[in-house]
């Protein structure tokens, strides 16, 4: 069975914040009032992490995507009181809302603070009702969620595949955020392919993994910038 | 216990509060409860909104809720294992004590514990923890160790209380069936003194490992995390020891307060808060020590994550909450409490206030500061309290006062069975067992 992953290319990466907005309109993620956003209750299954280096004139704006890092050994599934967050049969870490009791431990646990509280109910403004996304259930206020890697396009490719008697090819099955990369900085597909190239890249010498002392051995992999140093 | 009869005639002082009612007591009472409706007002608002009505927010998603449940669960250490301590160690001072210890335990244990539950998104879906609860958790550890920490404290409370209760239901003044009832047919028989006993005894025993796995699990809430600031083998003990400090903090307030409020000066001496005070005394430096042992350890490694943390704390927003810290929990304690001068009843009121506010405020710098500084880079929010948050902590003080007022009308605050006990056959047991110590005379003269 494939091992699900993601290679991030770090020197492609604009910043445009594309898989910012494919994300939040694919997965009905809560958009919440500016003055809630303010307070620190922004709601995102990915975010843009960004770094202002140098001083002006010759400063430099770098950007990196994070989002749930699908860890092999990850920190918060061990501390979920009632298996509401899980490592399910295809290796990604999901997390069942009508379980889940709230008590945040996992966003606690999680070392790259990729989970987000659903702290009120909001209901959506009239313009994005139109464009829910039906695959994706929503969420009720006081439980945590966090990115799936589309886990609902998953599904559905396993079914078409099925249905059209093939096996499931890497194509089928690609995140909203990857496949809105207008500079193709996202990559997604099996690790264990040694030939494909999601294998072939997080294989390769620039490929990193954040927070790997901890161990929690992530399926993201970020492919550093060749201009390491400034 | 041979042929030991406590006498209800005796200690009128132990049962005035009990048999007459001051306009004070309702006074008191009325104050209490309009807090308390005040508070859980504010928590069926929660309920309604949602926990967007409290200051937590990301990545600070654990504040006065989960700080006050540490706090309180803390505060019940005072009791039980104070009062069995004293017991095993037979302390002769302990009498007027144990009973209050072990109200403050019973108490406490209840406030505390519903804290997790009022920090829930969905404390409708509490049930959720038995049907599905993974052991693997360390919030279920903590279930299953809160709940027998729970059950053994109040069995322990009950148990010395019914030779009281019986001397109540004797005098026939009010409440007589309820009296009744509690006091389980307690006829006094040197049968039931022996069976007592040895339920006390047991009793004793059982809670000291409970009550210190009950904070060591709670320390592991944290630890078990990769967080900088938490992911600490000290953690254990660190926490045991500063709950048994804030405990037997709140242990004096409770007694002095109802020295004055019952005028008991003639059970609660000075000689007792000497006592109790060394032992007060003590714990602020082993508090101290540890406190040290776990910055050092973090400050020498240099872990940048670590590092970051630590320095936030200690220089950072949180530097001069830090250092009220250290003053209120050794600084002012070990000033007051080393000098046998300072060592009076108003000093060590003084310190124990003081350590309450102290082991508060380490209860937050540990919870908070840690939250505020995640490993990944994320845009940074200061936690406010606001005033849910605030009137949940006044309504959980106000359920605390209210307990142990009412404990307090309904059943002697200090034990009179023991009292009378130790004034029939302590004083001379002890004398015994001090000549048990002493060289045999008639051997070394032969």
């Amino acid at each position: 069975m494939a091992r699900w992953g993601m290679v991030i290319d770090l020197d492609r990466c604009t910043g445009c914040a594309a898989c910012v907005a494919a994300c939040k309109v694919e997965n009905n993620v809560q958009v919440v009032s500016p003055e809630e956003s303010e307070r620190g209750r922004r709601m995102h299954w990915i975010r843009l992490l960004t770094e202002v280096r140098g001083d002006y004139p010759d400063t430099e704006v770098r950007t990196q995507p994070n989002l749930c890092m699908m860890c092999e050994n990850p920190p918060c599934t061990k501390v979920c009181p009632v298996h509401a967050t899980y490592v399910g049969a295809d290796g990604l870490v999901g997390q069942i809302y009508p379980r889940c009791i709230g008590c945040r431990y996992c966003m606690a646990a999680c070392p790259y603070t990729v989970k987000s509280f659903n702290w009120y109910h909001h209901e959506p403004p009239p313009e994005l009702v139109q464009i829910q996304n039906p695959d994706v259930s929503v969420r009720p206020k006081g439980v945590v969620e966090k990115c799936t890697f589309c886990y609902h396009r998953l599904q559905l490719a396993r079914e078409k595949a099925r249905a059209e008697r093939r096996p499931l090819r890497e194509a089928d099955y690609q995140p909203a955020c990857v496949n809105a990369c207008p500079a193709d900085a996202m990559m997604f597909g099996d690790l264990d392919d040694e030939l494909g190239r999601v294998g072939q890249l997080s294989r390769s010498t620039r490929a990193v993994r954040m927070q790997e002392h901890l161990g929690t051995e992530p399926k993201v992999y970020f492919l550093e910038r060749r201009d390491a140093q400034l | 216990m041979h042929n030991f009869e406590p006498d209800g005639r005796r200690d009128e002082a132990l049962f005035r509060p009990i048999e007459q009612t001051t306009r004070k007591f309702w006074m008191t009472v009325g104050i209490l409860v309009a807090i308390i409706l005040f508070a859980v007002a504010m928590f069926v608002r929660q309920l309604v909104f949602g926990l967007g009505e409290t200051g937590m927010m990301q990545p600070v998603t654990w504040g006065f809720y989960i700080i006050n449940f540490v706090f309180f669960i803390g505060i019940s250490h005072a009791g039980t294992l104070i009062s069995a301590i004293l017991r095993i160690t037979q302390a002769e001072w302990r009498r007027p004590i144990t009973r209050m210890a072990e109200v403050i335990t019973a108490i406490v244990l209840a406030i505390g514990g519903l804290h997790p539950i009022i920090d829930l998104g969905r404390p409708d879906r509490l049930m959720n923890v038995f049907l599905f609860g993974r052991l693997q958790s360390p919030l279920l550890w903590d279930v299953t160790s809160i709940s027998a920490y729970f059950a053994a404290s109040t069995v322990y409370l009950f148990l010395p209380l019914i030779p009281d209760v019986a001397l109540l239901r004797d005098r026939k003044k009010k409440h007589h069936w309820l009296y009744d009832f509690l006091s389980w047919g307690w006829q006094g028989t040197p049968e039931q003194w022996k069976v007592l006993h040895r339920a006390i005894n047991i009793m004793m025993i059982v809670v000291v490992p409970i009550a210190v796995s009950v904070h060591t699990v709670i320390s592991y809430i944290f630890a078990m995390t990769l967080q900088s600031g938490w992911h600490s083998t000290i953690f254990g003990p660190y926490f045991v020891v500063g709950a048994i400090f804030s405990g037997i903090a709140a242990l004096f307030i409770a007694m002095i307060a109802f020295r004055r409020a019952f005028h008991l000066e003639a059970y609660l001496k000075p000689i007792h808060f000497q006592q109790l005070g060394k032992l007060l005394l003590a714990m602020s430096v082993i508090w101290t020590y540890f406190t040290f042992c776990e910055y050092l350890t973090g400050y020498y490694g240099g872990e940048p994550a670590e590092m970051r943390t630590l320095l936030y704390k200690l220089t950072g927003r949180y530097a001069w909450l830090f250092w009220t810290m250290l003053t209120c929990n050794f600084v002012v304690p070990v000033t007051l409490l080393s000098s046998r001068k300072l060592r009076t009843i108003g000093g060590i009121l003084a310190s124990s206030i003081t350590i309450l506010i102290g082991m508060w405020l380490e209860r937050l710098i540990i919870v908070v500061p840690s939250l505020e500084n995640p490993r990944m880079p994320f845009p940074h929010h200061i936690y406010v309290p606001t005033l849910t948050e605030i009137s949940l902590f006044a309504g959980a003080l106000a359920v605390f006062a209210l307990g142990f007022t009412l404990f307090a009308k309904f059943f002697p605050i200090v034990s009179v069975w023991e009292t009378q006990e130790g004034r029939q056959l302590g004083l001379a047991e002890t004398a015994e067992r001090v000549t048990g110590y002493l060289p045999d005379d008639t051997v070394s003269h032969a």
